[in-house]
């Protein structure tokens, strides 16, 4: 017997009981290594040594993106309702209620205008932590009004894409968001106001094929797992596995989707000089 | 062979009934003809409760029978003269959407459709009705053309999804659909969208933004299919049933939630109980919407497109 094996028997904690490890300065990556937070932070939430882009929020991209975190918020009250009374294991009020309380956000997307580098942009920003990022009426109808937005002050628009794809709980409502939205990127392209894409890890389904891939700039951060199908589905309608690297960013690239591939840290400074090639 | 879904099996019975009765008055020369016009009577009661009264996922199983009509039924029956156009220039020929002019009454259509098959084979060729982007480009291409030469487009949507596959995603299944939804809503000749089966999802609105959007009687729209649901939420397929009732899919749910804006009627069991009559319905109804639409400027249709589609959603603010 092993010095070291456990002598007495049914030592264990009941998982309520097991304390969690307070939020200290440090962040641990999937590498497994650690980073200090504020390190973190000040870096755009990517990991130095092997470029791994953390998943951010709204918050964190308007500081990344807006000058001296200025910026106007658009409809910020626009919550969702139950139009179809949907249920499964809870109600889907109960759902979003939950998910407000649990991330501070109305809903799944965030939409704004304000200066970068001292050019005007509106962006909306899709949240992941809110019910996956899914599209229901409120994300669909905030990224028609921020376009509309753009449209009337004909400002540029960024659009950055964090989602598993239409909302279930709204069936038929969320799929006609990809309508909507798709139809307000028709005026903005008529009206000839750029609209920048940006796709972030992930983006898939009812998202990608709407808005996120209508870009004149098709964009994405290192990494992001982007398509249309999720890779669960494709496994199991084609009984393969899936190559490596499938439908990763740098797949996009490969296959012509995306235009370029930008590192977070990179991404106000680079945005901004395609805006001034598109304004010069 | 015909189909028998489980809600039909007590009226194939009393029918089966009626057929033994007949031929035994036949046969025995007694008189029974008061027992079979009751019999009758019964039957005709019983379809109609039992399809005036369908549960969501009867409507399901419906629009899905194998004997329905499927796009080619409704474009080669409503014309004499289609000529089917292939191909999306860059890569393929995708048999799961087809496409092509024809007349209609004297007046040309471009009439574009996903197309199933009847046989494990033609299945098998049209791939389940599961187009892949060079599907979805070839309608767009067909689309432009149609509004080049002025004529205005039909769009048969009945899919089950589009192809979730390797290529499919190797060669922008979501950039194809969503290019479509764009395009969709600047073309200046007036579009026409009937839903005659399934429309599952972003496979299904690839082709399915119109001035017109219509469905029959017995079919479904919605964002995802009622067994992925089912998968998802409860992590089985078992469930349905259940998921078919939350998504409010069929054809008078979405009238409800202002989705579509109108809904055909279909015979009595449905649209493959009498193919002239359900393609009759759709022809006159495409006949007349287009007329309707033809008064129209090309700017106003595109103005009340956009309007209709942006107006679809429901939140609080």
């Amino acid at each position: 017997m092993s010095w070291f094996k456990r002598k007495e028997k049914g030592i264990t904690t009941p998982t309520n009981e097991k304390k969690d490890s307070p939020d200290g300065l440090w962040e641990k990556m999937p590498s497994g290594k650690i980073i200090h937070k504020k390190q973190l932070k000040e870096n755009a939430y990517v990991y130095p040594d092997d470029n791994y882009h953390k998943r951010i929020g709204s918050t964190e991209y308007f500081e990344i993106l807006f000058d001296n975190n200025e910026f106007t918020e658009l409809d910020a009250n626009l919550t969702s309702n139950d139009p179809l009374k949907f249920t499964d294991s809870k109600s889907y009020p109960e759902r979003i209620k939950d998910s407000q309380k649990k991330t501070g956000l109305k809903d799944a997307a965030r939409t704004a205008h304000g200066k970068i580098n001292g050019l005007p942009l509106v962006v909306c920003c899709m949240d992941f932590s809110f019910i996956g990022g899914s599209m229901g009426s409120v994300v669909g109808e905030k990224v028609a009004r921020a376009i509309d937005y753009a449209l009337k002050t004909k400002t540029p628009f960024l659009m950055i894409s964090k989602s598993g794809g239409a909302r279930m709980m709204e069936a038929g409502l969320s799929l006609m968001q990809m309508a909507k939205t798709s139809a307000k990127l028709a005026l903005l392209s008529e009206a000839k106001v750029p609209y920048i894409s940006l796709m972030t890890d992930p983006t898939t389904g009812g998202v990608t094929a709407s808005f996120a891939m209508l870009g004149d700039f098709n964009i994405a951060e290192p990494g992001a797992l982007i398509g249309f199908a999720g890779p669960r589905v494709i496994r199991e309608t084609i009984g393969k596995d899936l190559p490596k690297g499938f439908q990763s960013a740098e797949f996009l690239l490969e296959h012509g989707f995306i235009d370029f591939i930008v590192n977070r840290v990179e991404l106000k400074t680079k945005i901004t000089t395609l805006l001034q090639l598109l304004a010069n | 062979m015909a189909t028998i879904l489980e809600f039909e099996k007590p009226i194939v019975e009393l029918e089966e009934k009626l057929s033994d009765m007949k031929a035994l008055a036949e046969n025995n020369e007694v008189d029974v003809t008061t027992e079979i016009k009751a019999l009758e009577e019964k039957i005709e009661k019983l379809k109609v409760d039992t399809f005036k009264h369908l549960t969501r996922w009867q409507i399901v199983q419906l629009s899905r029978h194998p004997d329905r009509p499927y796009a080619l039924d409704y474009i080669y029956e409503m014309t004499t003269d289609f000529i089917e156009l292939h191909g999306d220039r860059n890569v393929k020929d995708d048999k799961a959407m087809v496409g092509g002019f024809g007349s209609i009454d004297g007046m040309s259509f471009m009439l574009i459709g996903q197309q199933k098959g009847r046989n494990t084979k033609q299945r098998q060729m049209r791939n389940f009705g599961m187009p892949n982007p060079s599907g979805y480009r070839k309608a767009l291409r067909l689309m432009k053309l149609a509004e080049k030469f002025d004529k205005p487009i039909v769009c048969f949507i009945d899919t089950i999804g589009a192809y979730p596959g390797i290529e499919a995603e190797e060669r922008g299944q979501a950039e194809a659909i969503a290019r479509n939804l764009k395009e969709m809503f600047m073309l200046k000749v007036p579009v026409i969208c009937i839903i005659i089966g399934e429309g599952a999802s972003g496979g299904a609105l690839g082709i399915a933004i119109g001035d017109k959007v219509v469905m029959l009687e017995n079919t479904w729209y919605s964002v995802i299919s009622p067994e992925s649901c089912s998968s998802i939420l409860w992590r089985s397929w078992d469930q349905k049933e259940q998921a078919a009732e939350a998504l409010k899919l069929t054809a008078n749910d979405m009238k409800k939630l202002n989705l579509i804006d109108d809904i055909v009627e279909e015979p009595l069991g449905g649209a493959h109980k009498d193919f002239n009559l359900i393609i009759g319905r759709v022809k006159d109804l495409i006949v007349k919407e287009t007329k309707k639409l033809m008064k129209l400027t090309p700017e106003k249709r595109i103005e009340k497109r956009i309007e209709k589609f942006s107006k679809m959603g429901s939140f609080n603010e």
